[in-house]
């Protein structure tokens, strides 16, 4: 965003000693295919902490990456069920105990009329926690990043792939990295690295 | 998402050779340019109507709602009618987005964003009106279980406070559905930027997606998710809605065969307020290489089928009536086909039955005057439906001396038709800011978007390597997928 480009901006003077320790290596790529095989070789290579980034989701890609399953259903079901019983419990309590409202000579807790309030709680947290479950495992927002540095990385969201592997991951050598990388074929190599005041 | 592969001869979903960057750009560049005239010309009436509708609904509020024609027998009329006609629009949205997806109908790329965006404007709309109809809308919180001066809890037996549910998870979910589609677009857009205003705001909305394989796998669960949790829920939206007539015990409402029969009619009017709205921005915006005529085609087809899914229910309502041996049931059908609103009635018929029949000729289903004005006509159809139902019955019961006939006023036309000019400012702010097409999922649908695609594949592609076996989808693969 508008801050991170400003420091995009220095970063591509040749590296200095005005330069702060690497982050992360960014690797483009033109085509779905070409990322792919790439992202293979990443994996079988043992890094952990790197990742794709593509315009659109491409199928086969958490394979190519050896990810495993998303756990969003999980939150969805957890909040589901609590939906289904919140509702359950309040009609029961408000129309079945706390004050019995008689209408129509019918009981006051009566389950098959607390249907249709369950079912759209149930619907309403279960949505809730798919869209904010998703949100929170992604840890997004998260507006500052440094892909975010590399100038190139405006085209990923429109048509290029890119492959980030982090400083942070143990596996990672500055030589080592790049070479990986390179035998990938990438139509580009960037080394995004810290901003140091000056 | 799977990827899409067409079936031997299909017709492709976008024009032929269309790259990732020209969808890009045909999508953003229409909320970076500056808006067509004919933008402007429809905007400032509907902002007009938007204005009449302030107006309206102030004075209607300082008077009472006895400025409407609502009388003693006809308590419910156009505000109702209204209320249904719009939540009806709205499930077109959701079919599009959720249920199209689930079966797995690649052509709803097209066409998704726009009509989530419908969705919720029309239910924006639809909620406007039993709001106002309450009389005291600043006592609106009576429904919500929250412990207010009466020291009362709300009747969860009633349909109508089913409905308050209903609609407002109905809103929420949509909203939800619509906004975590667009996040990826307005990264897009961010990243498109030229100026900082756009880079911040776009930016803040896009929550700072960088188009990660890691969250793309949660997105794509949680969109999979949203989408099965709103397929039962748009058909029990509706079918709550018709609770609100057929738990009472009035003639011509009371009949089991309505909660199908209501969604089947939100299907069908919603694609037909689509149809409208797309062939407009289509024209106005040059859009013909992502919405084909095929697309428009497969929308007639739906309206086709749900159009006579509507008839045979008018069919059936009118057996049933004939069937169930009770007077009042009887009288009141043939006082809709014959009585005091008869030309309503065979408005309705014809505009719903009889119409949508022209789509069996495939000139028709391919011809956009055709479509855009059987679109309008199905929609006039859809709200004499409603009025047809609402006020027939009501208007003449059970006992002579309670019947009455119901005459609009001033007001009640101009709250419909300022309900009508905001849906439409709303839509055109949306479709002046926002990427009115789904960006990252039409580039889904494109061959190039598929990792074992081969640009250069002249020998048509039986060379899969290793790498395409090893993830066991080679076998799925039409043999000749790439012709």
């Amino acid at each position: 965003m508008a801050a991170s480009k400003k420091k995009t901006k220095k970063s591509h003077t040749p590296a200095t000693d005005a330069d702060g320790r690497p982050l992360l290596y960014l690797a483009e790529y033109d085509t779905p295919a070409d990322v792919m095989h790439a992202a293979e070789k990443v994996r079988d290579a043992g890094y952990s902490r790197w990742d794709v980034h593509t315009p659109f989701p491409v199928h086969g890609m958490d394979r190519a990456m050896g990810m495993p399953d998303s756990k969003v259903g999980w939150i969805v079901l957890a909040m589901g069920l609590t939906g289904c019983t919140t509702a359950f419990l309040l009609m029961w309590w408000t129309n079945g105990i706390d004050y019995e409202l008689v209408i129509g000579g019918k009981p006051g807790f009566s389950i098959p009329s607390m249907i249709p309030v369950m079912f759209e709680l149930t619907i309403l947290l279960s949505a809730f926690g798919a869209v904010f479950g998703m949100f929170g495992l992604n840890q997004l927002p998260r507006h500052w990043h440094p892909v975010f540095f590399s100038d190139r990385f405006d085209r990923c969201s429109d048509d290029k792939f890119f492959i980030s592997i982090e400083a942070a991951d143990p596996e990672f050598d500055l030589a080592d990295t790049r070479s990986l990388l390179e035998d990938t074929h990438p139509t580009n190599i960037e080394l995004i690295q810290e901003e140091v005041a000056q | 998402m799977a990827h899409y592969k067409p079936i031997l001869d299909e017709t492709p979903l976008v024009s032929e050779g269309t790259s990732f960057k020209e969808i890009t750009e045909i999508v953003s560049r229409v909320t970076e340019q500056k808006a067509p005239r004919l933008w402007w010309i429809l905007f400032v009436l509907s902002v007009s109507g938007t204005g009449i509708l302030g107006g309206t609904i102030g004075y209607l509020l300082w008077t009472g709602i006895g400025v409407w024609g609502n009388n003693s027998p006809v308590a419910w009329a156009w505000d109702i009618t209204n209320f249904v006609w719009w939540i009806g629009i709205g499930h077109a949205g959701t079919l599009i987005s959720a249920v199209l997806y689930l079966f797995r109908q690649y052509w709803r790329t097209a066409i998704n964003r726009f009509s989530e965006a419908m969705t919720i404007f029309a239910v924006i709309c639809a909620l406007l009106f039993p709001t106002i109809h309450t009389g005291r809308p600043w006592f609106i919180y009576y429904p919500l279980p929250i412990p207010n001066q009466m020291n009362m809890w709300p009747n969860f037996k009633s349909p109508l406070l089913w409905d308050v549910f209903a609609v407002s998870t109905y809103f929420t979910v949509s909203l939800l559905f619509w906004y975590v589609g667009l996040v990826p677009d307005f990264a897009t857009l961010r990243d498109r930027a030229k100026n900082k205003i756009r880079k911040w705001i776009y930016g803040f909305v896009a929550l700072g997606w960088r188009g990660s394989n890691r969250h793309w796998s949660n997105y794509e669960r949680a969109y999979l998710i949203l989408a099965a949790l709103s397929t039962p829920l748009v058909l029990s939206v509706h079918s709550v809605v018709s609770f609100d007539f057929a738990t009472s015990v009035e003639p011509g409402w009371h009949t089991t065969i309505f909660p199908p029969y209501f969604v089947a009619g939100a299907v069908f009017s919603g694609f037909a307020m689509v149809m409208t709205l797309l062939l407009i921005a289509r024209t106005v915006y040059g859009m013909h290489d992502l919405v084909r005529i095929r697309h428009l085609e497969l929308m007639n087809k739906i309206m086709l089928t749900t159009g006579t899914l509507v008839g045979y229910a008018y069919g059936m309502e009118f057996l049933i009536a004939w069937y169930s041996g009770n007077p009042y049931e009887k009288y009141v059908f043939i006082n809709r086909a014959t009585g005091d609103y008869w030309w309503a009635y065979w408005s309705m018929i014809s505009c719903n039955v009889i119409s949508p029949q022209l789509f069996w000729f495939k000139k028709i289903r391919r011809s956009i005057p055709a479509m855009f004005v059987i679109s309008i006509v199905i929609n006039i159809g859809m709200w004499f439906e409603r009025f047809v139902i609402i006020v027939t019955s009501l208007h003449n019961d059970y006992l002579p001396s309670a019947w009455g006939n119901f005459t609009p006023t001033l007001f009640d036309i101009t709250t419909f038709l300022g309900s009508l000019g905001l849906f439409f400012t709303a839509f055109l702010l949306f479709l002046r800011w926002m990427p009115m097409i789904a960006i990252a999922e039409v580039k889904m649908v494109i061959p190039q978007a598929d990792p074992h695609h081969h640009p250069e594949g002249d020998d048509h592609g039986h060379d899969h390597d290793d790498e395409d076996e090893e993830d066991g989808h080679a076998d799925l693969e039409p043999a000749l997928a790439e012709e």
